[in-house]
């Protein structure tokens, strides 16, 4: 898989997918696109540069454990929805707004984006379980 | 009031979050676990009676009014539904701090387990049709990280056989789904049940009827579709396969009940014709496989296929009686059968065996264990007067009320060999002498004694209960099944007006 061809042209991939990720992300307001989406063309670039890498690079470049990544995600997703319920007792996940210099900012954005890290963290995840090495499991986990 | 049912979804996820941030302090995890677990059981008590006194509760997601948004329904079934997945959370998550050496585990057990119960609770009270479907995938993301937290080899074989069936059911369920969407242009199910009676090719109807079946037919482990049951579930640690018994199959029969009573009953003939033979054969079926087992998980696997049968039969028979007895029976099923699971494993944890060639001496040993196990074993075979003899009863009476007499014999049949079945683990695991070759493992301190047998004595107490007050829990099936069986409550509920106008509404917003 390691080719030289693959490895030139993730450098350049990488980046770009990335950045067409979150361009999905923030298109998905009104028009198709949003954070499953968003989130799964970050994960390819994500896989891309494990395929080309070693899993431990993937960690140093990611930081943090990728399935805290997720829980964040959820968390932020919880958050937002609970954002209505707290300012007005409005149903859970109702839309409260912000404008931050002409642009409007609002609680499904935060949940896109936890959706986005929900998906980015689950699927390097499983990527990273399967390039690395299995674990060793303890002896006897039965008794 | 709408907190109550997004609560009752959001809480076990947000634990499950915690729990995940908790990272690598197992020890916290399971804390936190258990305080959650009790929060919602206060939840989904408090639900339940919210919906006894003031009807069906329903709340729009976000605000957005239905059939647009996600709405979250809360009827009679589905709240008792939510109840008993709080009390087997609970259950589960007292049973692990003793059977689950943290420590011994290469992927942590908590968080998943909660976002399991999370996913449970939100099958049982969408009221979406393509939302069932999320939480059905998030079910089986959650309980394959379940199946394989001990990291043996049986378990990951265990678990990509079902991880494999799985999705076969999951991608059926979209497919069908789908096509109801071409067909009707709408995915909540209130809405449905109105669009469905206009849809003009109702032999199409019956095909994507039969997807559905199919799919959840999977999920629930009916005939000839259920080799995946009994082929993981005797791997995972006993916690994790009590909790994947007595919840995972019946979320399948809930979600085939909610949807042959309330979407597809264009032709009752046929898709509930379909639906009576497959309840026959999987009863027959599920009962021989466990005849032909000596391991005692591997039994009680079998029995979780046979006693599917007999819920699927209260549905086929589409009676307001038999759909009593069906949601009667799935409820006094799981507490029964997640707990002859949480005997089988201390059964193995005290005696050393859970084969019933190296087992004995159990009754001699531990008595008060034998009168565990024969609460919830002989609830199973419906000998009165525990709780499983009222189930069996409300299905036999609703079938010979419907004059099918031959599936009245075989559930009749069925139960006798269930009893065979459970004497056979009595006389052998429990009565006969220890043999010689198997050793006596250590006795265990108090704590972890009491914290093994607490939910065993809590769940037996219950089905005690149960079968000596019937009348409480069948007041609770009744008016589950009658509200089945009259869905204009339900969809007033959710659509908030008359059938009629709720139509005219709907078309004009379609086109």
């Amino acid at each position: 898989m390691n080719t030289l061809i693959l490895r030139e042209t993730t450098r350049v991939l990488f980046t770009l997918i990335l950045v067409f990720s979150v361009a999905t992300l923030l298109r998905g307001h009104d028009a198709p696109g949003g954070g499953f989406v968003g989130g799964l063309i970050a994960s390819i670039a994500c896989s891309l540069y494990v395929f080309v890498a070693d899993a431990k690079d993937v960690r140093r470049l990611v930081r943090t454990d990728p399935l805290k990544t997720a829980a964040a995600g959820l968390a932020l997703a919880i958050v937002s929805g609970l954002v209505g319920i707290l300012s007005g007792g409005r149903p859970f996940l109702s839309g409260q707004w912000v404008e931050i210099g002409g642009v409007k900012l609002g609680t499904p954005l935060l949940f896109d984006f936890g959706v986005y890290l929900v998906v980015v963290g689950a699927v390097l995840t499983f990527v990273l379980e399967i390039k690395e090495p299995a674990s060793v499991p303890p002896a006897d986990s039965d008794k | 009031m709408s907190w109550l049912l997004a609560g009752a979804i959001v809480l076990p996820l947000a634990c499950g979050v915690l729990g995940l941030s908790l990272r690598p302090n197992r020890a916290m995890q399971q804390w936190v676990s258990l305080v959650a677990g009790i929060g919602h059981l206060g939840i989904a008590t408090t639900l339940l009676v919210t919906v006894w006194s003031d009807g069906i509760l329903v709340a729009q997601i976000g605000g957005w009014p239905a059939p647009f948004g996600i709405t979250l329904v809360a009827d009679h079934f589905s709240s008792a539904m939510v109840l008993i997945t709080a009390i087997m959370g609970v259950a589960t998550i007292v049973y692990a701090l003793c059977d689950i050496d943290q420590r011994s585990l290469v992927k942590d057990f908590h968080p998943p387990l909660q976002a399991l119960i999370g996913a449970v609770c939100g099958a049982f009270l969408t009221g979406d049709i393509f939302n069932l479907y999320v939480w059905f995938e998030v079910m089986l993301i959650a309980s394959l990280a379940l199946l394989i937290s001990g990291g043996r080899k049986a378990q990951l074989d265990g678990a990509v056989r079902y991880a494999a069936l799985s999705l076969v059911a999951t991608t059926l369920l979209l497919s069908g789904i789908g096509l109801l969407y071409g067909m009707t242009g709408t995915l909540n199910m209130a809405d449905l049940h109105l669009r469905v009676q206009q849809v003009e090719n109702q032999g199409l109807l019956s095909v994507v009827a039969i997807l559905f079946i199919v799919a959840f037919g999977i999920k629930a482990a009916v005939f000839p579709l259920f080799f995946w049951l009994p082929a993981s579930y005797h791997t995972p640690r006993v916690a994790v396969s009590a909790i994947f018994a007595g919840l995972l199959t019946k979320v399948g029969v809930y979600s085939m009940i909610r949807v042959f009573t309330l979407i597809f009953t264009h032709d009752v003939g046929y898709t509930h014709g379909i639906l009576l033979w497959t309840a026959g054969l999987t009863m027959v079926t599920g009962v021989l496989g466990a005849a032909s087992h000596n391991e005692l998980r591997r039994i009680l696997s079998f029995h979780i296929i046979s006693q599917i049968g007999y819920m699927v039969l209260g549905l086929a028979l589409f009676t307001p009686l038999a759909l009593v007895g069906a949601v009667f029976y799935i409820l006094h099923h799981i507490i029964v059968k997640a707990n002859l699971f949480f005997v089988a494993g201390a059964t193995e944890r005290l005696s050393g065996s859970s084969d019933l060639k190296t087992l004995g001496g159990v009754y001699r040993e531990q008595p008060l264990l034998a009168a565990l196990f024969f609460v919830p074993a002989f609830s199973l075979a419906g000998l009165p007067p525990l709780s499983g003899f009222w189930a069996k009863l409300l299905v036999i009476k609703a079938s010979l009320a419907s004059q099918q007499y031959w599936i009245a014999a075989v559930a009749l049949a069925v139960g006798l060999l269930t009893m065979y079945s459970m004497t056979k683990i009595w006389v052998n695991g429990f009565w006969k002498a220890r043999p010689a070759s198997t050793e006596k493992p250590a006795p265990l301190s108090r704590l972890d004694r009491a914290l093994l047998l607490g939910p065993i004595i809590c769940l037996a107490a219950i089905t005690l209960a149960i079968g000596l007050w019937p009348g409480p829990l069948y007041d609770l099936a009744e008016r589950a099944g009658h509200e089945l069986m009259a869905p204009s409550n339900y969809v007033e509920a959710v659509l908030g007006t008359s059938e009629t106008a709720a139509l005219g509404v709907g078309e004009g917003a379609v086109e």
